[in-house]
């Protein structure tokens, strides 16, 4: 109750602090001094604390299961665990714009407090254009989703959180995905100032650079999580459905990628300057679009959120205007310097970096294309289609091919001018790794074609890249772990595909299963009780083909609130390969539907991800730039 | 010169965006009918699920109750948020759930029938996707609801979901 009133005038008053501080920083962009003031900085600091305040009375009145409150009634139950209680607040629309605003409003103090040495009139604007963006989420969260609308009569008790969603994973997952999403907000707004101060130099790279790595790495964290989810809880076994949603949050990835890229030219030669204000331009604006189509419900996908048209129309119009204001400025105020694009050697790390931003914005195409055709398709002819992943793999899977080899060729290129070295140690690891994955896939009696190609580039770039490890020591080290990781991720999702393994089957208490040499044998059942659930936990004894025996106990459960029966896969996951059981129930009998899974080098699938986040983080924290 | 076409051209196609995605906004996420009101179901000859016998459509609605036609595939996502849904509708005694498998793979689909559950009394193969379109479909999933005088009288773009299933049970009763 008072936790409420008092998150909703926080909300107010940092809606207020937003025009105040409007105010302050165009009085101090025309003033003489040369630094920012300091009432600019404890603005700032206030309007931080106040949404910190009120994204902590929500999460007050979800500890307190305080139902006066809509959005604690809508999502949350008495039954559930602290945990989840506190989870909750923003595993809904509400309390996830909330946290939105959250990190808004601390990134753009963070960049206050950490851009000393940046000139006044860049720093004045950024965090004008930022007020712009928070502005608009304060209006957006108080006029369409406010998370502290009141209820009365009071209920007695909550509708309680979708089960799927009390899960530690999907627990972070949010705050590091928006951690990522948010963080390019700032080099939105930083590289829109740039762009009107004639900013886009070297100097400016190298402070924003960090920028882009923290919200690369937290964006490349936030979607690995998202999918470990998916893994284990959807129970499908697989882990990237080519989902919209899931589709929205690779697309501003592929994009950072890409600038983080251009970044190092940028650093080094001045040069690509358009690309790097348009790209910056493009990965907000992809985060926002993915925000808008998301929460207005415009797509259809597993994720299901409250469709609200009121929502998604103010979402449109606030991120077109962002858009239009981001063009408008970009032609106004930005000069091509002379060094950009053209007359680079062909041969030479900016080229090669050039190459990279075109395969980025080709896989980009594809996957945006995928995912807002049927939008289209809708309104223009009322056709109704979902697209599927065999259309991402065929599109996507050739240009891998040689976008992997260009990824092992480029990082050995020198800047300006260059030529190959090394030719014969480049061919014969070419030649190694095409016998590698011959004689692999030989053995595995998939002997296509394809698949050869595909594991050759993957392995090549695999070679090379730990051979890079070893032979230059620390230098570059951020770039090659980053492209091992890379090339780890290609490998193992590849070799994941073609070993997977499946046995499906009916079974009841005290069956046992044969399947060539391995057996599945049901020992017994039984029942659990929690606070929020009921459930019934299978007890199976697996012999597999060496021999070996495990013990994997699969899970139904039946929550309470809303009365949802999920089933928890139990996975038993070595260094080579995980095992996947998971059960179910089978209407009106005493037999369970049995899912055995063998999943090779899944646990490799989230090291190479963790592998590649690793690489921003050892970049982040260099000290010196590399050659 | 070139600058300022660039940015006309940007700026129409964008705004071309903008209206797509507002007009989307009003109409797409409904999945209730528009069109064919009780058109007649199509007469046609398909392929039986389990027996892979051929069947004629007199043959499959020669009952005398409603009959729910699902189109359903095992790569379709939303299927599976249905289904458990479309078994509870199974258990209803005057209405009987036809699957028209849309273009799918037959073991992958046999796997997710025994996965979770079959709400079918009967199941047509569609591997070409035309019967789907006879009946007028636009995509998976997609359910029709076919009355006692064999005329479609209702049509479900996109999963079912509770208020769908009750509006069904209500007009079955």
């Amino acid at each position: 109750m008072l936790a409420s009133q008092i998150g909703y005038y926080s909300l107010v008053l940092g809606l207020l602090f937003s025009f105040l501080l409007c105010a302050a920083s165009i009085k101090n962009f025309n003033n003489n001094n040369e630094r920012v003031d300091k009432n600019v900085i404890t603005l700032s600091l206030l309007q931080l604390i106040f949404v910190i305040i009120s994204f902590l009375s929500l999460i007050l009145s979800f500890v307190n299961s305080d139902f006066s409150n809509e959005t604690v009634f809508d999502n949350s139950h008495t039954t559930k665990p602290l945990f989840y209680k506190i989870t909750g607040t923003w595993g809904n629309h509400e309390g996830s714009l909330l946290l939105w605003l959250l990190v808004l409003t601390l990134f753009i103090f963070l960049f206050l407090i950490k851009s000393k040495h940046q000139p006044k009139k860049y720093r004045i604007l950024t965090l004008l254009f930022q007020q712009i963006i928070i502005i608009g989420f304060f209006l957006f969260v108080l006029m369409t989703s406010n998370p502290f609308d009141y209820l009365f009569p009071i209920p007695a008790e909550g509708l309680g959180l979708n089960p799927i969603l009390q899960d530690p994973a999907l627990a972070i997952h949010p705050p590091i995905l928006y951690l990522g999403y948010v963080g390019s907000s700032i080099i939105f707004s930083s590289s829109l100032a740039a762009v009107t101060q004639g900013y886009i130099t070297r100097e400016w790279g190298q402070h924003i650079k960090k920028w882009v790595l923290v919200s690369w790495i937290f964006l490349s964290l936030g979607i690995m999580l998202g999918s470990i989810w998916a893994y284990y809880e959807l129970g499908w076994g697989g882990f990237w459905f080519w989902d919209p949603v899931e589709n929205i949050s690779l697309m501003p990835w592929l994009t950072l990628t890409a600038l983080l890229h251009c970044i190092l030219v940028l650093e080094k030669r001045e040069a690509l300057t358009s690309w790097v204000v348009v790209l910056s331009i493009t990965t907000f604006t992809l985060s926002m679009c993915g925000t808008f189509l998301i929460r207005s419900g415009i797509l259809n996908s597993v994720h299901t959120f409250a469709n609200d048209p009121a929502r998604g129309i103010f979402i449109l119009v606030f991120l077109f205007v962002l858009i239009f204001l981001s063009l408008i400025i970009f032609f106004v105020f930005h000069k091509e310097n002379n060094k950009d694009s053209n007359n680079f050697f062909w041969l030479s790390k900016e080229t090669s970096i050039l190459v990279n931003n075109w395969f980025m914005m080709y896989f980009l195409s594809v996957v945006l294309i995928g995912t807002v055709y049927p939008v289209f398709l809708d309104v223009i002819s009322s056709e109704k289609i979902s697209v599927g992943p065999p259309f991402y793999h065929k599109l996507i899977a050739p240009f891998l091919v040689l976008f992997l080899l260009f990824m092992a060729f480029g990082p050995k290129l020198r800047w300006i001018k260059s030529k190959i070295e090394n030719k014969n140690s480049l061919i014969s690891f070419l030649v190694i790794s095409i016998a590698i994955s011959l004689i692999i896939l030989r053995k595995l009696n998939t002997d296509v074609l394809f698949y050869t190609v595909l594991i050759s580039a993957a392995f090549f770039l695999f070679f090379i890249s730990v051979k890079e490890l070893f032979v230059q020591k620390f230098n570059n080290i951020s770039q090659v772990v980053a492209h091992l990781g890379f090339s780890l991720l290609i490998l193992t999702i590849l070799f994941n595909n073609i070993l997977s393994s499946e046995i499906i089957t009916n079974m009841k208490v005290g069956e046992k299963y044969n399947h060539n040499k391995s057996e599945i044998f049901f020992e017994k059942i039984e029942e659990k009780k929690e606070s929020n659930y009921n459930s019934i936990v299978g007890h199976f004894k697996i012999i597999d083909e060496d021999g070996k025996t495990i013990k994997l106990r699969p899970e139904i459960r039946i929550y309470n609130q809303p009365i949802i029966i999920t089933s928890e896969a139990d996975i038993r996951t070595t260094l080579l390969e995980d095992k996947f059981l998971v059960m179910n129930l089978v209407k009106g009998n005493e037999y369970f539907n049995i899912r055995y899974q063998i999943k090779p080098f899944m646990l490799w699938i989230w090291i190479s991800v963790l592998l590649i986040s690793f690489g921003g983080i050892i970049s982040l924290f260099k000290k010196k730039y590399e050659k | 010169m070139k600058n300022k076409l660039n940015l006309i051209i940007l700026f129409l196609l964008l705004s071309f965006c903008f209206i797509i995605f507002y007009k989307g906004l009003s109409n797409s996420n409904t999945y209730t009918p528009k069109v064919n009101y009780k058109k007649n179901i199509p007469v046609f000859e398909a392929r039986d699920f389990n027996s892979n016998t051929n069947i004629t459509s007199e043959k499959v609605f020669e009952k005398d109750i409603y009959y729910l036609v699902n189109i359903w595939a095992s790569w379709c996502v939303p299927c599976r948020e249905e289904h458990s849904l479309l078994m509870e509708l199974s258990k209803n005694q005057s209405i009987e759930l036809i699957g028209l498998n849309y273009r799918d793979n037959l073991k992958n689909a046999k796997e997710f029938i025994n996965k979770l559950g079959n709400p079918y009394s009967r199941i047509l193969l569609d591997d070409k996707g035309t019967l789907g379109i006879e009946f007028g479909a636009y995509g998976v999933p997609e359910t029709f609801l076919i009355d006692r005088n064999k005329k479609i009288i209702k049509k479900f773009v996109g999963p079912i979901n509770q208020e769908i299933l009750n509006d069904i049970k209500l007009i079955i009763k």
